[in-house]
């Protein structure tokens, strides 16, 4: 049997800035993972990185990553995930510098 | 040092423009990133976790004040204002735009620079010892090699689409001080019983997933050989190293799956094939270059300020770990840490870098180096200049006392930027320096590399770290790994691994507990860290790591 389907959402980086994005339900792209769409189901998450493949003006390497519901939207779930949602840690650069 | 002639000059603006038109056309959407990944990479320009990366090549690490100021130009003017230097002698640069990064590699072509062959499956960046020109011990200085090495390689038609990439590090001393047993091929310039200059050619040592150390494939290549054998050795890996898992694709594993015997009978073989296509050319262009490298005239002075200064206990600290021992006794070898406790190790901000530009033009004969422990070298500075120099680096926050020492850790980016890495290792560096600044035990210590990667590609060189420390990912949590013994000198040692690994929070607790050990097991304060390990082995130190299982065992 395959494994049970965990939450996704689409994430990749932007081409000009490189900087981490993810797909919204209206299909944008945002810069906030709390935007993205939480996709439960695993033939519509399929399809929306088709959709988010096809998009290579905006996007760069989109792919599906784990996420959990959250009290304003969708939070990553694996570590590394969460620091392309902030930034590194020895500077407050990246998103953390916008907040 | 080496300035680019008419061909470098056209060679580097080409590729420039050529980078430019690929960049254009990526953003209005004619290259898919499939196509443009490849164009990139070429040109030193990955994308990571938050940003895009330029990585620039500093060859052999050797830079002049006018390259270095155009650094800090760069670091200001498109990115945040700072650069990392890395373990291969390169700058990075961690927050370009895309649109910016052409604009970048003009302002480094304007200061004879670039970033071509600093990623992809070419021969990268040649390195080298970071004392070259300078080191007392040395017989002759290894950079003329690398930048006959840089020319051979760069853009090489044979070797654009190598197995894998290709490392190469060369030194003029018998202490080894550029890893050379750990790179693909490593040379040693040395003297023959006929007090004739030749290399001893090392081949297939490697970090990374199966480290290696390299194995001596000939004892003595005559100079003018040079060339046409390694062209031979990357001939023979070109074809024989394995494409088929990229795993198993550097030539490490080459040498080691075939043998030393099998790959140098292969060699040799295809050297025999090659020398009579070198027609001379290469000897003539070596010669010029050599021209190039010639030693600085020496200034005298009087040497009696620094004498005096020696009194003051903090320059004195400095003068001990900072200064080494120059061929010209007049003079010394300053390394300037990038390593003061709580930072991030490599990294120099513009004003830095400008500072260490202005005293290389005023007091070091307009050198400075980078080495590939992360840290910036001055390496002529006459010593009747060296209480300003310190006094200018106090200025500039410059002035850390560490080299060598439990605080003069290298590490890699790691997830802090990096998109391989599986987990952080800036914040362990820098929880490690600022822990023992606060048990001001380091000068008790002594000489203690500790050497961190962020993952299994060991750009951290964690594996010749008398303490090494890689970071994975254990179920979705960081997780560090300790090896010990480790040595990236001319005695080279791959580490040998503790045991099970440590939290982010358990980690640096786990190395207190090592030094620890080592200051309760060590002769007295003469025997270092390292010696104690190779009298003890491991045991000692895995009852410090590990006390619960001892206390299970009782």
């Amino acid at each position: 049997m395959s494994r049970q389907f965990t939450p996704k959402v689409v994430t990749a980086n932007a081409l000009l800035e490189g900087d981490a994005i993810w797909l919204t339900e209206d299909d944008r792209w945002s810069r906030d993972i709390r935007e993205a769409e939480l996709i439960e189901d695993e033939a519509h998450a399929q399809l929306r990185l088709l959709q988010a493949q096809s998009q290579p003006d905006v996007a760069v390497g989109a792919y599906l990553a784990d996420a959990a519901k959250g009290a304003t939207g969708p939070e990553p779930v694996h570590f590394r995930e969460a620091f392309r949602t902030r930034g590194p840690s020895n500077y407050p650069h990246g998103k953390q510098e916008i907040r | 040092m080496y300035h680019y002639n008419d061909f470098d000059e056209a060679f580097v603006r080409n590729r420039v423009a050529e980078f430019r038109a690929q960049v254009e056309r990526r953003i209005d959407g004619s290259l898919t990133e499939d196509e443009f990944k490849p164009l990139r990479l070429m040109n030193g320009l990955y994308l990571q976790l938050h940003a895009y990366m330029l990585r620039v090549a500093i060859p052999y690490g050797t830079l002049n004040s006018r390259q270095m100021r155009q650094l800090a130009m760069i670091a200001e003017r498109w990115d945040k204002g700072y650069g990392h230097f890395t373990t291969r002698q390169n700058i990075q640069y961690n927050w370009p735009e895309l649109c910016d990064v052409p604009a970048m590699l003009e302002a480094l072509a304007d200061v004879g620079m670039h970033a071509i062959q600093t990623s992809g499956n070419t021969i990268r960046n040649v390195t080298a010892d970071h004392f070259a020109g300078a080191a007392a011990d040395e017989v002759a200085d290894p950079r003329p090699v690398a930048e006959l090495l840089r020319q051979w390689s760069t853009d090489h038609p044979e070797f654009q689409f190598l197995p894998r990439k290709f490392k190469i590090a060369v030194t003029g001393a018998e202490a080894d001080r550029a890893v050379i047993r750990a790179h693909d091929i490593g040379i040693q310039i040395l003297r023959n019983d006929a007090g004739e200059l030749g290399y001893r050619m090392i081949v297939g040592g490697g970090l990374g997933r199966t480290p290696m150390i390299g194995k001596v494939i000939r004892d003595f290549l005559p100079e003018a050989d040079l060339l046409p054998y390694a062209e031979a050795i990357v001939s023979v890996y070109n074809l024989l190293g394995r494409r088929d898992n990229k795993y198993k694709a550097r030539i490490k594993i080459t040498v080691h799956e075939h043998g030393i015997e099998e790959i140098r009978a292969l060699v040799e073989e295809r050297f025999a094939a090659l020398k009579p296509q070198f027609s001379g050319v290469d000897r003539q262009l070596f010669a010029e270059i050599q021209d190039a490298f010639a030693a600085p005239a020496w200034t005298g002075a009087n040497t009696s300020a620094h004498d005096a200064a020696l009194a003051d206990p903090v320059y004195r600290a400095w003068a001990d770990t900072n200064l080494a021992a120059h061929r010209n006794p007049d003079y010394a070898i300053v390394s300037v840490s990038l390593k003061k406790p709580g930072a991030t190790p490599g990294d120099a901000t513009a004003a830095q870098m400008r500072v260490l530009a202005d005293l290389a033009e005023t007091f070091g004969h307009d050198e400075l180096r980078i080495s590939h422990e992360q840290n910036v070298i001055l390496p002529h500075v006459h010593k009747a200049y060296l209480p300003a120099i310190h006094k200018a680096l106090k200025g500039a926050d410059l002035a850390t006392a560490n080299i060598g020492l439990i605080s003069d850790i290298i590490a890699c980016p790691g997830m802090d930027y990096c998109a391989l890495a599986t987990a952080r290792s800036i914040p362990v560096a820098q929880e490690i320096a600022t822990r023992f600044e606060e048990l001001k035990l380091e000068h008790e210590i002594g000489a203690l590399k500790i050497k961190i990667s962020g993952c299994i590609n060991a750009c951290g060189h964690h594996h010749v770290g008398h303490i090494g420390i890689l970071g994975l990912d254990r179920a979705g949590v960081e997780n560090y790994q300790i090896t010990l013994g480790g040595d990236g000198t001319e005695t080279t040692v791959i580490g040998e691994r503790a045991g099970p690994g440590f939290s982010a929070d358990e980690i640096v607790p786990a190395i207190e507990r090592l030094v620890w050990a080592y200051l309760d097991h060590r002769h007295d304060a003469s025997e270092t860290f390292l010696q104690t390990y190779r009298r003890l082995g491991l045991a000692p130190f895995k009852a410090a790591l590990y006390p619960e299982a001892r206390a299970d065992a009782a």
